[in-house]
């Protein structure tokens, strides 16, 4: 079975300079855009489709519902937990594994911190009000869109969760490699940050 | 992944719960063959209500139960399941996997000298996913209801209230979505990062690069139909209305518990943004196949090697700005409908270029008439006469008139069945001895083609005809209407070209079956060909090579003037 080392697995490619997690995570990523986009697109579609008045007319300013600060509080949330864990990934190449794990722990706090404020704030907010997603198209692609995203969030915390406890293991093997998963990780959770600043203009604002 | 295993992995590990990508190729081909084998006899079912509709099934009729078929007669509702399912299973279930899982997984990563996959434990998550996606699709047909009923198009406002088989289909679409979102990450980085020394892009054989572009659309066309299964199980259980305009009507009813403000032609949008890839998904590895299989048996390199990857890259990028070409139907606007035409011809010269140069490589070849070869130089017209046919339908005038007609089922099945499952009966009989190091027989695979090859021009040749005359795709019964009326003798020549499509692949399955346990023995190079697998033991052990080849060439030297045996292997260095 010694036979059986694929190569580029923690160290990177002298061609294409990633390894292969990176380079998958990559072309995941791009998935995920074309999973977001295609979203991102229905919400143009109805919105354009949407007569001027009328029940089915495109809701704007109070007629949403959505408060403008708990969902800027959620984009200050979600790009401090950015930061944090980049932080996480310098402290791990910097052979540093106590200071990485509490980055770490901070990101994954923010993170159940963000999924916190939308469901007892916003989502239970709207079910008292008697909103739900088919109430309208346009409570529709919010529910939609928010909860799919909610869901890439609460699997990013899963990863990380990992990480923090039994995947740390890893580090005691390989910290190159432990390093490695937690740049793919990083660059995942970058991705649903990015996701969310453009839904927070789209839903909130415009 | 690198960890040093000492003991020999257990049954579960070696053979169920495999990461080695051979296994995982041999449990996708098996389940994917078991897959189109079930799609094959739905239609077979189907052609039965077709060609005598409203009779009494021989034999099979009664063990379906009064739901589906009392007293032996196909109802409306079950035909309509059969139709959907049919399609799912044979396009999601059976080519795709079969093209991709099975021989993509098995033969590229030996192709390109790899010891396994890139991420084998992704690989064996993304089988598995699909299995469970299958469980799922054969578990809805009994559900209350039966299977989906609501075409594999599940075009709404229909499939929003089809019953509920229709949300086990969405629920078996996200597994399949799933497997081949993992399948063509796995593929891409394995392709790029694993090639041995010295095999550069352009020393890849051409099957690889098929591949590598198929991936790349399975990786990006896939998410948005996953986007839309999303939408439409909101709508199916949350009761949203994103495919439901106000004031739906439902059997004469105004639906008033719906908001409204949706649209359907926003699935249709989203659908085909998928499932026009999909059609170079199923088409591309069949091509690469059907060249590999071509230059090994003329003896001769592939002509057009540079042009032949060029297009293909330039279609793989086309093809996702050609799906409107679908929908001439929905009143778009004739400036986009002119946009979608456009677009549509130029995907077509690609397509030729390919066809063309493995058409020019059998000039002055020294041909073997091998059973791969005569399965790989069928696919060259039948996929010719598949793709010119859709060029009528690519223009918004003709297609008026042949809009979702059977002259549409017998476009795309040419290109499908006898262009693609063709090369898959190519593919099989070609790296059979590689996979077991036993060779199928001979005579047998000579009746297999002969026969598979008159009667599934009889099923599909008539269709054309059919539905110019105007005869819609989706009919349970054609003969209640004059113009149908009109042309059923066709129907019954095609639905008995199809049963005798399913007598002539009893040869295949005995064959298969007993070649695997007593088949001819061979070496590890059978058919003298160059590219890597077949410098690899037959089968090849868990790890592929014993050592790891060094790659001094191009994937298709055969007859090189001056040199002692008439081909030379990428790994040789010199001709000895």
């Amino acid at each position: 079975m010694s036979a059986e080392v694929l190569p580029y697995t923690v160290k990177p490619h002298p061609v294409t300079g990633l390894y292969n997690g990176k380079f998958g995570i990559w072309l995941f990523l791009a998935s995920e855009v074309m999973l977001f986009g295609a979203l991102f697109s229905t919400y143009i579609f109805l919105r354009i489709g949407a007569p001027e008045t009328g029940p089915t007319a495109w809701p704007t300013g109070e007629q949403t519902h959505l408060s403008w600060k708990l969902g800027g509080l959620n984009t200050l949330i979600l790009i401090l937990s950015s930061v944090t864990m980049v932080m996480a990934w310098v402290q791990f190449k910097m052979d540093n594994l106590a200071k990485g794990r509490m980055y770490l722990i901070a990101t994954a706090v923010l993170a159940i911190a963000f999924v916190a404020i939308k469901l007892k704030f916003e989502y239970m907010h709207k079910f008292h009000l008697g909103i739900k997603p088919s109430t309208s198209v346009f409570f529709a692609i919010y529910f939609t869109m928010t909860g799919l995203h909610a869901l890439h969030i609460i699997g990013g915390v899963v990863v990380i969760a990992y990480f923090i406890g039994p995947g740390a293991k890893l580090w005691h093997e390989n910290r190159e490699y432990y390093t490695n998963r937690i740049e793919c990780t990083g660059l995942y959770w970058h991705f649903v940050d990015l996701v969310w600043i453009f839904l927070f203009p789209i839903l909130y604002l415009l | 992944m690198s960890g040093d295993h000492h003991h020999e992995p257990s049954f579960i590990r070696k053979y169920v719960f495999s990461v080695d990508h051979k296994v995982i190729g041999i449990q996708y081909g098996v389940t994917a063959l078991c897959f189109l084998f079930l799609g094959f006899c739905l239609i077979m079912m189907m052609r039965w209500q077709l060609a005598y509709p409203g009779e009494t099934m021989p034999i099979i009729g009664n063990l379906f139960g009064e739901a589906a078929m009392p007293g032996g007669v196909m109802l409306p509702e079950f035909y309509n399941s059969l139709g959907a399912m049919h399609g799912t299973i044979m396009i999601f279930l059976g080519v795709v996997p079969l093209l991709v899982g099975a021989f993509g997984n098995y033969v590229m990563p030996l192709q390109i000298g790899a010891p396994d996959m890139a991420f084998p434990k992704l690989n064996m998550l993304s089988y598995w996913s699909y299995f469970l996606g299958g469980v799922v699709m054969l578990a809805s047909f009994f559900v209350p209801g039966g299977a989906a009923n609501s075409g594999w198009t599940s075009y709404p406002p229909l499939s929003d209230i089809a019953t509920t088989g229709q949300t086990w289909w969405l629920f078996g679409m996200v597994c399949l979505i799933t497997s081949s979102l993992l399948g063509s990450v796995n593929f891409i980085v394995t392709i790029v990062q694993l090639r041995v020394e010295g095999l550069t892009m352009f020393r890849l054989p051409f099957f690889v690069w098929a591949q590598l572009i198929t991936s790349f659309l399975l990786l990006l066309a896939f998410p948005p139909l996953e986007a839309a299964g999303v939408l439409q199980l909101m709508d199916r259980l949350a009761g949203t209305s994103f495919f439901l305009p106000e004031g739906l009507v439902v059997s004469g009813v105004v639906q008033t518990q719906i908001s409204g403000g949706g649209s359907p032609i926003l699935w249709q949008h989203l659908f085909w943004f998928l499932a026009h890839p999909e059609v170079y998904v199923l088409i591309l590895p069949a091509m690469g196949m059907v060249a590999e299989i071509i230059s090994i048996n003329t003896r001769k390199p592939l002509w057009g090697y540079r042009a032949m990857i060029y297009s293909t890259i330039f279609l793989g990028f086309m093809s996702f700005i050609v799906w409107a070409h679908h929908m001439f139907m929905t009143g778009m606007g004739t400036k986009i409908s002119a946009f979608f035409a456009t677009t549509t011809m130029i995907i077509s010269i690609p397509s030729v270029v390919i066809l063309t140069a493995m058409v020019i490589s059998l000039y002055q070849g020294a041909i073997r008439f091998t059973v791969p070869m005569l399965f790989a130089l069928a696919f060259l017209p039948m996929f010719a006469i598949g793709g010119l046919t859709g060029l009528p339908l690519g223009l918004p005038a003709s297609d008026i008139h042949l809009h979702d007609t059977y002259y549409v089922i017998g476009h795309f099945h040419y290109v499908v069945a006898p262009g693609t499952i063709f090369a898959i009966f190519a593919g099989i009989y070609h790296w059979f001895p590689k996979i077991t190091g036993r060779t199928l027989n001979k005579t047998l695979g000579y009746i297999h083609f002969a026969f598979s090859f008159i009667f599934i021009n009889i099923i599909f040749m008539p269709m054309f005809w059919q539905g110019m005359a105007g005869v819609s795709r989706r009919l349970y019964d054609q003969t209640v209407y004059a113009h149908g009326d009109a042309v059923q003798s066709l129907t019954v020549i095609s639905s008995w070209g199809a049963w005798m499509l399913g007598l002539a692949q009893i040869p295949f399955i005995i064959n298969f079956f007993i070649s695997i346990k007593a088949g001819k023995k061979v070496s590890d190079n059978p058919w003298e060909a160059t590219t890597l697998e077949w410098s690899a033991p037959s089968p090849p052990p868990h790890g592929n090579f014993a050592t790891v080849p060094v790659v001094y060439r191009g994937p298709y030297e055969y007859s090189v003037p001056g040199a002692s045996s008439d081909y030379i292997p990428q790994h040789i260095t010199t001709e000895a």
